[in-house]
């Protein structure tokens, strides 16, 4: 006993590199916070910046731009959400139907694909499928169509990012299912087919039920993401006609702060984008814990 | 599995394999669509008559990427990054995941670490701050910017944790009893039994880091800095911003994007990735199921 309290010692120089890179990296920024209470001034620092209160708030919520990127948000947000949680779902069910082993195994491998593939990648890919001269607007040519502006177009932009992340993560988030579906007892199916059960209520009561669990935890867990709309995608797909639509949170606080730099009105943005994260991921973590018995750490 | 022959079973069969077989289709094509477009002639592509298989052959881009500079420039950047990266953030979360492993009997300030860590995870100071520090600390527009920017992943640091715990502990105490000390029995008895979950881990930081591009955008100042998907998404984006533009100008503006160079460009970016990916995937697999792994 008395050796392994001697080993604490050790156990402190252990943790104190990654300490001191989360003191410096996200412990310090922390401090940043206090920008969004000030007219902050980079020449004048933290220290000496003229403080207003709630002003950068107050005057943030006036501008149109702010409602905009909340609802559009939500939106795109609590749409990926929900389709990554079905379509992952139904794709699973699927392939667990198929019955040759050779075949479940090459459509796994190439669907997980995406998710290792980069937005700028995808997007340019994105971009040059659906753009003015890209395939779909030459395949609909044949058909007599005209073509069409798809990227510029703000009326199916939230459509095409929620569709193009699912398409990119389906795959991937499949595998979760997956791994819940194999835990399934062969002999529910037998018993159920001597009952005379056809293949969709063996789908519907035993591989469904099966799954259940894990849909409802990853819900939970995924209610931290309804401000997360995809930094990354929308950056690399949007252009200044679709930010009626498709601008976010997150778009907006960068070009609020990077490019025209509005350091203090771009803080508060992202502080309230940070709070409202943080207090719903708290939620779900409890909630997880209370009816899943699921822990973090 | 149970053998059902009706035909609606079978229909279902039929089309299930047909369904699955679009989706397989849906996710190789856009890649195959890129390849094409990249070796066709390029009046053929930039008038879009591409489809499903390249019109005319011209190796011209390929040739113009090898002349240029900046390209590769961006892509020993980007290769540098993730080796220097990955290393620095692995052994940053292994060390931090053995003490925090340590039940708390054997190490009394555990809990309060890794509330420290656990907050830190979820809650950040927003862009604004974080890029005010690294500039504050002199960082921007060196590789140090984008390699120490991945730093510690407290997500991956808990995954390990989570795996040394459920290491058995008859190891660490017969290493004890062997007289090791905490850093022999880390690094002679921990690490080597978790070499497949260290390999995870070392694959997601390494495409993290592969495919990271918006520190690179924001940290370099100028484009012989960029790490290669910087390099791409300049290449791409370039319609100026806060500008009215119309759906017109839009036209005219991508009218001017060459097609087949950038598609050349972005198929040689994904390259590194497919040549791993089969590695990736005998991992990755495993990876994600630790993630769910319970105290």
């Amino acid at each position: 006993m008395m050796r392994k309290l001697g080993h604490q010692k050790h156990y402190y120089l252990m943790l104190l590199p990654g300490m001191v890179w989360l003191v410096m990296f996200s412990i310090v920024p922390m401090f940043g916070i206090l920008m969004a209470f000030q007219n902050y001034n980079p020449g004048a620092g933290l220290l000496q910046s003229q403080w207003v209160g709630l002003e950068n708030f107050k005057y943030m919520f006036q501008l149109n731009d702010s409602k905009t990127v909340i609802v559009n948000t939500f939106i795109i947000a609590v749409g990926k959400i929900v389709l990554n949680l079905l379509i992952p779902l139904i794709f699973a069910i699927l392939l667990n139907e198929i019955r040759s082993l050779r075949y479940k195994k090459l459509v796994q491998t190439v669907v997980y694909l995406p998710h290792f593939l980069s937005w700028v990648i995808l997007s340019t890919i994105v971009i040059g499928i659906f753009g003015y001269y890209g395939v779909v607007n030459t395949v609909a040519g044949m058909f007599g169509f005209d073509p069409k502006l798809f990227m510029a177009d703000s009326g199916i932009f939230r459509q095409l990012l929620i569709g193009t992340d699912v398409w990119k993560e389906f795959g991937y988030n499949s595998i979760i299912y997956l791994a819940a579906l194999t835990g399934i007892n062969l002999n529910l199916y037998e018993a159920a087919a001597i009952d005379g059960a056809n293949r969709w209520q063996l789908i519907r009561h035993v591989t469904l039920p099966a799954l259940t669990t894990t849909v409802v935890l990853l819900g939970v867990l995924s209610l931290g993401n309804v401000l997360n709309a995809g930094f990354d995608q929308v950056y690399n797909l949007y252009n200044p006609l679709v930010y009626s639509t498709g601008d976010i949170l997150d778009t907006w606080v960068y070009r609020l702060g990077l490019q025209n730099l509005q350091y203090s009105l771009a803080t508060a943005a992202g502080l309230f984008k940070s709070v409202i994260s943080f207090v719903l991921i708290f939620i779900s973590y409890r909630l997880a814990y209370r009816y899943a018995d699921y822990t973090v750490f | 599995m149970v053998r059902n022959t009706t035909l609606g079973s079978r229909t279902f069969d039929m089309a299930n394999i047909v369904i699955l077989g679009l989706l397989l289709i849906s996710c190789i094509y856009p890649l195959w669509y890129t390849f094409c477009v990249s070796i066709s002639d390029k009046s053929a592509a930039n008038a879009g008559l591409v489809t499903i298989y390249p019109i005319g052959f011209s190796l011209t881009p390929y040739k113009e990427i090898i002349n240029d500079r900046l390209f590769f420039n961006a892509f020993w950047i980007s290769i540098q990054r993730t080796v220097l990266g990955t290393s620095f953030s692995l052994l940053m979360t292994v060390l931090m995941a053995y003490p925090l492993a340590r039940p708390k009997k054997d190490f009394k300030m555990r809990n309060t670490f890794m509330w420290i860590l656990v907050f830190c995870m979820l809650f950040n100071g927003g862009l604004i701050p974080w890029y005010l520090t690294i500039q504050n600390y002199h960082l921007i527009n060196t590789i140090w910017a984008l390699v120490l920017g991945g730093g510690v992943p407290v997500f991956d640091v808990i995954l390990i944790m989570n795996f040394f715990r459920n290491l058995p502990k008859e190891l660490s105490e017969a290493a004890v009893v062997d007289g090791a000390g905490p850093w022999s029995i880390l690094f002679r008895v921990y690490i080597p039994c978790s070499i497949p979950v260290l390999a995870a881990v070392a694959l997601f930081l390494s495409v993290y880091h592969w495919n990271e591009f918006f520190n690179g955008l924001v940290l370099m100042n100028t484009s012989d800095k960029y790490p290669l998907q910087t390099y791409i998404q300049q290449l791409v984006v370039n319609i100026p911003v806060g500008t009215n533009l119309t759906p017109e100008q839009y036209k005219k503006l991508s009218e001017l994007s060459n097609r087949t160079l950038n598609s050349a460009k972005v198929f040689i970016a994904m390259v590194p990735m497919l040549i791993v990916y089969p590695f990736l995937q005998r991992y990755f697999v495993s990876g994600i199921m630790l993630g769910a792994v319970k105290e």
